[in-house]
C-alpha cells in the first residue's frame, strides 16, 4: 500500500470539500477499499474516513419508507428491528454477507457505491426499487446501476442514505462461490408499492431486471411462474467458477428460491 | 505522521504511524504483540481477529488510524493477571482444539464474539456458520467446534466448570 494522508472530518460539508481533491478517496468500513490499496490498484493522495459523520449514520422508518444511513454497518442492519419487521429479506441479507466480521466493519453505503457484480445489496436495491440519497440529489434506482463497478455517482459526490419502500412481500436467494463466497448468482423478487420487480445480481457484469419473471409473477406469485422461464445466456458472466450457460440456469433456480423466501 | 491513541488490553498508548499503517502492524511491529498472526492479509483467513471496542474485525482489513480512540483486546489479554486463561482458552486446551495452532488466536477471539452474541447457546450448525471468517489449514474445525459448544455453556453460567473432553 502507497501512503496517504488520512482525514476524519466530522460533518458531510467537510468531507465533500476534503472529496474535491480528485485524488481523495472516501472510506467507509474498508473491506473493499483496503484490499485493493494493498494490491496498489489505486494510489489516492487522501483517504476521507466517512465513520465521524453523524448525518450518514441511523436507521429508521418513515412512513412507508425505511431509511438506511450509508455508514450503517452490515451487522447493525442485520440486527435493526425495524429493518427486520418492514423488510425481512433485507435484513437476512446483510446477516448473511461476507462474514462476522466483514459485517462488523463493512457498509451499505461502502458496497453500493462501489458496486461490485457479485455484491448483495444491489439485488435489494434495484428489487424494491430503492432511491439513492446522495450529497447532492436523489437517484432511482433503475437510473443508479450503470453495470460492473459503475454508478451514476458522479467524482466527489457522496451516497449519504438509501432509502427502501415497504414491500408487501420480498425475498432472496443466492448460490454463493464455494470458496470466495461471494454471489455467483443471486435473485432478489419483491412486490408491493413498487410492483413486481425481479433483480438479478452476481450473473451478469451488473445488477439487472428480468422482464419476464416480473411479468410472471405480476400475474401469478408463485414458484411455479417463474420455473418455466429461461434466462439467456448471451450476456451473463463466465469464468473459471462458472460458465455463462451455469449462471442462466442459476436464475431460474433462485428465482423460485427467492419467491419461497419471499412467501 | 499521524499519531494514534488506543487503549490495548487495557493499558493506553500513544503512537505514530504512517495513514497507511494497518492496525495488525501497530500491534505486531509497534507494541510488539506477535500473539495476532498475519495468514492471507487478504481478509480471508481471520488469523489476525482481534476486537476492537468488543467487536469482532480482521486487524489486517483495518487502519491503526481507523482505531484511533478504541479499546482493543487481542489475544495476550484474555487471561487473568495470575495466568489464569479466558474459559475459551481453556476450552481449546482441554478439547485439543489446534494443531500447528497459526489459527488459534483468530479462533479463539473470533469465538468469545460469537458467543456473546448468541447467549441462549448454539448448535454445531451454528458454530460452524459462525466461523465462516476463520480458515485453519490443518482442518482441525472438528475440536474447534466442541470447544467452542462446551465453553458457551461456562461463559453464559449454565455450568460451572467446562465439561472434559472425552478421552
Amino acid at each position: 500500500m502507497y501512503d496517504f494522508a488520512f482525514h476524519k472530518p466530522s460533518s458531510l460539508s467537510e468531507a465533500v470539500a476534503l472529496l474535491a481533491d480528485p485524488d481523495a478517496r472516501p472510506i467507509s468500513g474498508g473491506q473493499t477499499i483496503l484490499p485493493a490499496l494493498k494490491h496498489r490498484l489505486d494510489r489516492p493522495s487522501a483517504l476521507v474516513d466517512l465513520s465521524g459523520i453523524a448525518e450518514l449514520r441511523g436507521i429508521r422508518r418513515e412512513g412507508d419508507r425505511i431509511v438506511i444511513g450509508a455508514m450503517s454497518r452490515h451487522a447493525e442492519i442485520s440486527r435493526d428491528p425495524t429493518v427486520a419487521a418492514a423488510i425481512p429479506a433485507l435484513a437476512r441479507m446483510a446477516g448473511n454477507l461476507g462474514d462476522t466480521q466483514v459485517r462488523n466493519r463493512g457498509t451499505m453505503g461502502g458496497s453500493l457505491a462501489n458496486n461490485d457484480p457479485a455484491a448483495d445489496y444491489p439485488a435489494a436495491a434495484l428489487g424494491l426499487g430503492a432511491t439513492f440519497v446522495t450529497s447532492r440529489r436523489r437517484i432511482g434506482a433503475d437510473d443508479y446501476f450503470q453495470g460492473m463497478f459503475a454508478t451514476a455517482l458522479e467524482p466527489g459526490e457522496l451516497l449519504t442514505a438509501i432509502e427502501f419502500p415497504v414491500p408487501e412481500k420480498a425475498g432472496y436467494a443466492k448460490m454463493r462461490n464455494p470458496a470466495s463466497r461471494y454471489v455467483m448468482t443471486g435473485v432478489f423478487v419483491a412486490r408491493g408499492p413498487m410492483g413486481v420487480r425481479v433483480a438479478v445480481n452476481g450473473a451478469g457484469p451488473g445488477v439487472f431486471r428480468q422482464a419476464e419473471m416480473e411479468a410472471a409473477l405480476a400475474a401469478n406469485w408463485s414458484a411455479d411462474a417463474v420455473a418455466g422461464i429461461r434466462q439467456s445466456p448471451d450476456t451473463l458472466n463466465g469464468d473459471i467458477h462458472g460458465s455463462a450457460e451455469y449462471r442462466a440456469h442459476l436464475v431460474t433456480v433462485m428465482a423460485k428460491r427467492a419467491v419461497l423466501d419471499a412467501g | 505522521m499521524p499519531s494514534v491513541s488506543l487503549t490495548v488490553n487495557g493499558q493506553p498508548h500513544s503512537v505514530e504511524v504512517e495513514g497507511r499503517t494497518l492496525l495488525v502492524e501497530l500491534l505486531r511491529e509497534k507494541l510488539r504483540l506477535t500473539g495476532t498472526h498475519v495468514g492471507c492479509d487478504t481478509s480471508q483467513c481471520g488469523a489476525c481477529v482481534v476486537h476492537v471496542d468488543g467487536e469482532s474485525v480482521k486487524s489486517c482489513t483495518i487502519l491503526a488510524v481507523q482505531a484511533d480512540g478504541s479499546a482493543v483486546t487481542t489475544i495476550e489479554g484474555l487471561a487473568a493477571p495470575d495466568g489464569t486463561l479466558h474459559p475459551m482458552q481453556e476450552a481449546f486446551r482441554e478439547y485439543h482444539a489446534l494443531q500447528c495452532g497459526f489459527c488459534t488466536p483468530g479462533m479463539v477471539m473470533s469465538a468469545i464474539d460469537l458467543v456473546k452474541k448468541h447467549p441462549d447457546g448454539m448448535s454445531e450448525h451454528e458454530i460452524r456458520e459462525g466461523l465462516e471468517g476463520n480458515l485453519c489449514r490443518c482442518t482441525g474445525y472438528h475440536n474447534i467446534v466442541k470447544a467452542i459448544a462446551a465453553a458457551q455453556e461456562v461463559i453464559h453460567g449454565r455450568r460451572e466448570t467446562l465439561a472434559p473432553a472425552e478421552a
